[in-house]
């Protein structure tokens, strides 16, 4: 018996797209306050999974449980306002192109609390300076770099105060250092906003970092899942593959 | 097969557009800018849209009449022609070209970006956020871009009339407004809305099933404005049959 009830519980989603199976048989429960690393191959189903936890995509079999409640049978408008509790940052920041960083930070805040202007603008300000990034108001997201978009979408993923973070492939095309200032970023705010954040990525070193638990998708699937310690030790050779990002082995198999 | 699918995908996006016109929050903001995007934007193009088709109407209408000697009734077939058919559905599709396109092209770029799935993580849902305002503004800006076309085609027709043709300008302004009644004016109006309607909302749909990154992108603009054009002209039929 887990210690309370999960968070996030998935339990044996699957999900086709075109009829291909993406996810076969997903199920992960995380508890609230930890910060779990999904790590896996391209196109294994990790930003499928994500999206579940989000309810951007429904399941075609099996539940997806937020905080007690079940994501496939809630009313679009109730989901809706469900996602409040969520901050979610996407893979490129996907910010709203059409819209200065400080807009893009203050679209959540402006849509759905009764925050004055001076009040957004404070908030604004808490948020760049979470991540660290400050002057950059005013700028459109195509001005920024890549390392700092994906800080801006952060700060946008966190404006509303979520109670759960969601970081979809977090350093993908940053360079290593980059990548390790951003993952330092991901260690700080889950300490100090007191969330539940669940990451995925295929950069082990990012993974390591930040994760209480890591988890490993393997064609649609849990494989393999333990603190960093206990999975660097997995005798599962797909896993110990992944690990070395050795170009022979199960993990590159055809079948 | 596809067809029927498209059209049911149409009128399901129809409808969710119709339920979430009428939820708050009201995207007062985004309205206006859709509005003056819809309308305001498009004023040039309809400008010299109406205009030359109104020129070139007298021009042709009075070649023809002169061989029966009906000269008399130039500015009538040109006011008529303009307001019931030809401003509505010159409009129509002059605006599908700039604003149909421009919206699908926007929102497909959204849609392979991420921006539409990171406005549902943010509670916030597209069809409300992106469908709405650019349909009402098509709704409401179309009639008022076809009566600006239709005053301006009559004033184009009484340019050559009058200026090149040497019609007598006091007659052809009686013969202009003789035939008219308030009949011919008001089905083209409605007409207009439901261009309006068609056009934006073929454009978000399109946008918003987009898939496949910037080729999609390119797909989806080029199928907004095909497939818009030939359901304002089939539309048109139909209309014009019902509305006499």
């Amino acid at each position: 018996m887990a210690r309370e009830d999960p968070t996030i519980s998935l339990q044996h989603v699957t999900k086709s797209f075109n009829g291909r199976k993406v996810l076969r048989d997903m199920s992960i429960d995380i508890q609230a306050g930890e910060s779990v690393v999904i790590v896996g191959g391209s196109g294994t189903g990790k930003s499928v999974t994500l999206k579940h936890i989000i309810g951007l995509i429904q399941p075609d079999s099996g539940h997806v449980y937020v905080e007690g409640q079940d994501l496939c049978c809630m009313k679009p408008v109730d989901l809706n306002r469900f996602r409040r509790r969520f901050g979610m940052a996407f893979q490129e920041g996907a910010l709203f192109d059409s819209m200065s960083v400080f807009e893009n930070i203050a679209f959540p805040l402006r849509r759905h609390t009764d925050m004055t202007e001076d009040q957004i603008r404070t908030r604004v300000e808490q948020c760049l300076d979470q991540v660290h990034l400050e002057g950059v108001e005013k700028r459109r997201p195509s001005e920024l770099s890549g390392g700092m978009r994906r800080r801006v979408g952060f700060a946008r993923a966190i404006s509303l105060q979520p109670a759960i973070l969601l970081f979809d492939e977090p350093t993908t095309g940053l360079d290593p250092v980059i990548s390790d200032v951003v993952a330092d970023l991901i260690l700080e705010m889950d300490s100090k906003l007191n969330v539940t954040t669940v990451t995925i990525t295929h950069d082990m070193k990012v993974a390591f970092k930040i994760a209480d638990r890591v988890a490993m998708l393997f064609k649609g699937e849990i494989i393999e899942q333990g603190t960093p310690f206990e999975f660097q030790q997995s005798q599962n050779p797909i896993v110990q593959q992944f690990i070395e990002g050795r170009a022979d082995g199960p993990l590159t198999e055809v079948d | 097969m596809r067809l029927f699918e498209q059209t049911g995908l149409w009128f399901g996006m129809l409808w969710k557009t119709i339920r979430w016109t009428f939820r708050p929050p009201f995207e007062g903001r985004e309205w206006l800018k859709q509005m003056v995007r819809v309308g305001f934007d498009s004023i040039p193009v309809v400008f010299l849209t109406a205009m030359f088709t109104g020129m070139v109407l007298a021009l042709q209408t009075f070649i023809g009449f002169q061989r029966v000697h009906a000269e008399n009734f130039v500015g009538s077939v040109v006011a008529l022609a303009m307001l019931r058919e030809l401003s509505p559905v010159l409009v129509g599709l002059m605006v599908t070209g700039r604003v149909g396109s421009s919206i699908a092209a926007e929102i497909g770029t959204m849609r392979v970006t991420e921006q539409i799935d990171a406005l549902t993580a943010l509670a916030t849902e597209p069809v409300q956020y992106l469908f709405v305002p650019r349909v009402i503004a098509g709704i409401f800006m179309l009639p008022l871009l076809v009566l600006l076309g239709d005053a301006l085609g009559i004033y184009g027709g009484y340019l050559v009339g009058v200026k090149l043709m040497n019609a007598n300008p006091v007659i052809y302004e009686q013969n202009t407004f003789q035939f008219l009644n308030l009949n011919d004016l008001w089905s083209g109006l409605i007409k207009a809305a439901f261009f309006g309607l068609i056009l934006t909302l073929t454009g978000c749909v399109r946008g918003y099933y987009t898939t496949g990154g910037a080729e999609g992108v390119g797909r989806s603009t080029t199928n907004a404005v095909v497939s818009a054009s030939l359901i304002i002209l089939l539309t048109d039929f139909f209309l014009t049959k019902l509305l006499f």
